[in-house]
């Protein structure tokens, strides 16, 4: 699921009507805000309600909850799981009961009350496969990237030999009789 | 490239491009054998790797279902996927990430140090270690690796100056960035290593030696090589004297094919190649080709693993750099004081950022699990690499439920923990944490073992037939003609990461071959 389906807000008229929509505002002064198209973003559902797409980004962000990590990155796992979702009536009907299992209010509720329901139906092939599917795309996008600091690949820059590969200046350096030369 | 029609019985079919099948076909090529080389994958070259991690996965993994049982961690940690090797031309080498050591003399004769562990099926390699010294330093001559034979080392990059401090602090000696066949600088038409940290998604520069580069490419240009990609094994067919005379398998267009062969050498990873014995079975071999002993799939050896993540106050930045440019050597003895037989290695790890929670975690989930990836930046990583006993009944057999894509059972495999593995294991996390204790590490985090990457001792060799599958030579006891050239013939599997040892057993057995081959032996 990649970063571009967290479109800008303004551009969803343009856009074929969807069932459901999440939307969210970035901080101005975000690092992320160079990574979407506008600070106020939306990310259309095919298969899922507005309501049944918040219940699945609430359970998401009590699955992996990463306090100062924007609902953008979130919203991209609900959108992975909506895009099975469309492509299969089987999927969308198990994933449809899996949310009914969550129960009204789930995503209104507080974190406490999440997790203990959450526990409850941990053995679910639902929970499962919605913790397997957030381990997948949560921490593999540009958002997540930002976010942790993790830089990515570097083929493309020389890789990190020039780049900081070795710049850890709290620790001693290494002999060279263990270790190697720099290249020259 | 030359095209041998598939009636031509003069033929060595190769199964298999990686670490053996690779050098293999090479090394028969360069002294004028015909040579066809099967390779279930496709033809990639490094501008093709994919650069997003999980992309570069789909892109090289062997994705074929498989089912398993037993015990052991991977049941539990990756059950779809139990092990994770490659299905592309030049196979485990294009994603390994290139550690290099020796297996010790302790090691190659396992039986004799350690006695008689219950449960256990231990053996003695039937080669001498100072035989296969030989072939090693051959090896690394060939492949390029660090720290040997005047390749310089790696630099020390970040996580490996807190592997150091670590491991120095509570006292280790032998510690340093590792043999890898890795170039440091300019070698064979390959450059120097740039530390991307992506060795695992294929090597884009080419520095790190894979056979998709170096061995297929020249028995190529020999003219020698009939090289067919995206071609699928499914059965070797043997004569009334019981010699193997045809291999059946999937063309491309998927489309059944038969060549025939004047030699077999199956090269397709251990599980791979014991479950293609177990389905070429006939009136002759029952049980499977080559299997009179009843040992093919048997003994199946994995390493045992386990990541050990440091959090420290301080950035590490630890996927910056050759993933595994760091290792202890202190443990790999054999010193029964510790609780257990045989030994382990320590060695640098790091995973990138999608990596980590799919692989480097214990399950969990909510604060407890996202900690550990808020401090990404942080981490300091190592990875436990220990030799674990071959047991007669951790072994692939033929799934009873699982089919491919051709209709054929799948490889089912079932592994359980001896008691020495668990006591193995639990000492490495321990002194894996004192390392980082000791230099200020505010949490520890040990991971459960992961899916199984080193596939070892399936169709091992062994000097008494009735204990194993083939001869020193990984030359079948029962087949003159067909040779395993994979880590299937490991004998046991030591502490060392099993790509050196292949590399060097298949320039042996390629000798064997050619002087066999001329005095009409084979």
């Amino acid at each position: 699921m990649s970063v571009e389906h967290v479109v800008s807000f303004d551009r969803r008229s343009f856009m074929k009507v969807a069932t459901g929509v999440i939307t969210g505002v970035i901080a101005a002064t975000s690092p992320l805000a160079a990574l979407v198209p506008s600070r106020a973003w939306a990310v259309d559902l095919g298969a899922l309600t507005d309501a049944q797409g918040a219940a699945l980004l609430a359970m998401i962000r009590t699955i992996a909850p990463h306090d100062a990590l924007d609902s953008a990155a979130y919203a991209l796992v609900v959108a992975a799981l909506d895009k099975d979702a469309a492509a299969s009536a089987a999927v969308k009907s198990d994933l449809l009961t899996g949310i009914t299992t969550l129960g009204v209010g789930f995503a209104q509720s507080p974190e406490s009350a999440r997790i203990a329901q959450l526990k409850a139906i941990e053995s679910s092939a639902f929970f499962q496969g919605v913790r397997v599917k957030t381990l997948l795309v949560l921490y593999n996008n540009p958002i997540a990237f930002a976010h942790f600091g993790y830089e990515g690949e570097a083929f493309s820059k020389g890789g990190y030999l020039f780049r900081g590969f070795n710049d850890l200046k709290w620790l001693p350096e290494v002999p060279l009789a263990d270790s190697g030369p720099m290249p020259v | 490239m030359a095209q041998f029609d598939l009636n031509d019985d003069s033929v060595a079919v190769i199964i298999g491009s990686g670490a053996g099948g690779g050098t293999m076909a090479h090394e028969l090529t360069r002294r004028g054998i015909k040579v066809v080389l099967l390779e279930a994958g496709g033809r990639l070259t490094p501008a093709d790797f994919s650069q997003d991690p999980g992309a570069a996965f789909g892109q090289l993994t062997w994705l074929d279902p498989r089912t398993q049982s037993g015990t052991w961690d991977a049941a539990k940690t990756s059950p779809n996927m139990p092990a994770w090797h490659c299905k592309t031309l030049g196979g485990t080498t294009v994603h390994w990430t290139a550690a290099t050591p020796r297996l010790q003399r302790y090691e190659m004769e396992a039986r004799s140090t350690y006695g008689d562990v219950p449960g256990t099926s231990l053996v003695d390699w039937p080669i001498d270690h100072s035989e296969l010294k030989r072939w090693y330093v051959l090896a690394e001559k060939r492949m390029g690796v660090t720290r040997r034979h005047g390749m310089p080392g790696m630099p020390a990059c970040n996580n490996f100056k807190v592997m150091y401090a670590g491991a120095r602090k509570i006292g280790y000696k032998r510690v340093h960035t590792n043999y890898l066949a890795i170039n440091t600088k300019a070698r064979d038409g390959r450059g120097g290593c740039i530390q991307q940290g992506f060795c695992s998604q294929g090597c884009k520069t080419a520095a790190k030696w894979s056979t998709l580069y170096t061995e297929i490419p020249r028995a190529e240009a020999t003219g020698h090589l009939d090289l067919r990609t995206r071609s699928f094994a499914t059965r070797i067919e043997h004569d009334v004297a019981g010699r193997a005379n045809a291999v059946i398998y999937r063309d491309s267009q998927g489309n059944e094919q038969r060549q025939k062969a004047r030699l077999v050498c199956v090269a397709g990873n251990a599980i791979e190649t014991a479950r293609l014995l177990l389905l070429s079975d006939s009136a002759r071999f029952p049980k499977g080709l080559a299997n009179g002993s009843d040992q093919v799939g048997r003994n199946y050896c994995h390493h045992l693993t386990s990541f050990i993540w440091g959090v420290f106050d301080q950035p590490v930045y630890a996927w910056r750099g050759a993933t595994l440019a760091g290792v202890v050597e202190d443990e790999n003895i054999h010193n029964p004081t510790r609780g257990f037989v045989g030994g382990y290695h320590l060695e640098l790890v790091a995973l990138d950022l999608p990596t980590l929670p799919l692989v480097g975690m214990p399950y969990g989930w909510g604060r407890g699990f996202t900690d550990l990836i808020d401090n990404y930046r942080n981490l300091a990583g190592m990875l436990i690499n220990g030799e674990d006993m071959p047991q007669a009944n951790n072994r692939i057999t033929l799934s009873s439920t699982g089919k491919d894509a051709n209709g054929l059972p799948v490889a089912h495999i079932h592994c359980d923990d001896h008691p020495n593995d668990i006591a193995l294991r639990n000492h490495a996390r321990q002194q894996g944490t004192k390392m980082y204790e000791a230099i200020g590490a505010r949490q520890v985090v040990t991971s459960p073992g992961s899916v199984a990457t080193h596939q070892m001792g399936t169709a091992r060799m062994s000097k008494d037939p009735s204990q194993g599958v083939t001869n020193p030579y990984g030359r079948s006891h029962e087949v003159p003609n067909l040779f395993m050239s994979d880590g299937s013939v490991l004998s046991t599997p030591g502490a060392a990461n099993p790509t050196l040892t292949i590399v060097s057993l298949a320039l042996r057995q390629a000798e064997h071959i050619t002087k066999e081959m001329a005095a009409g032996r084979v």
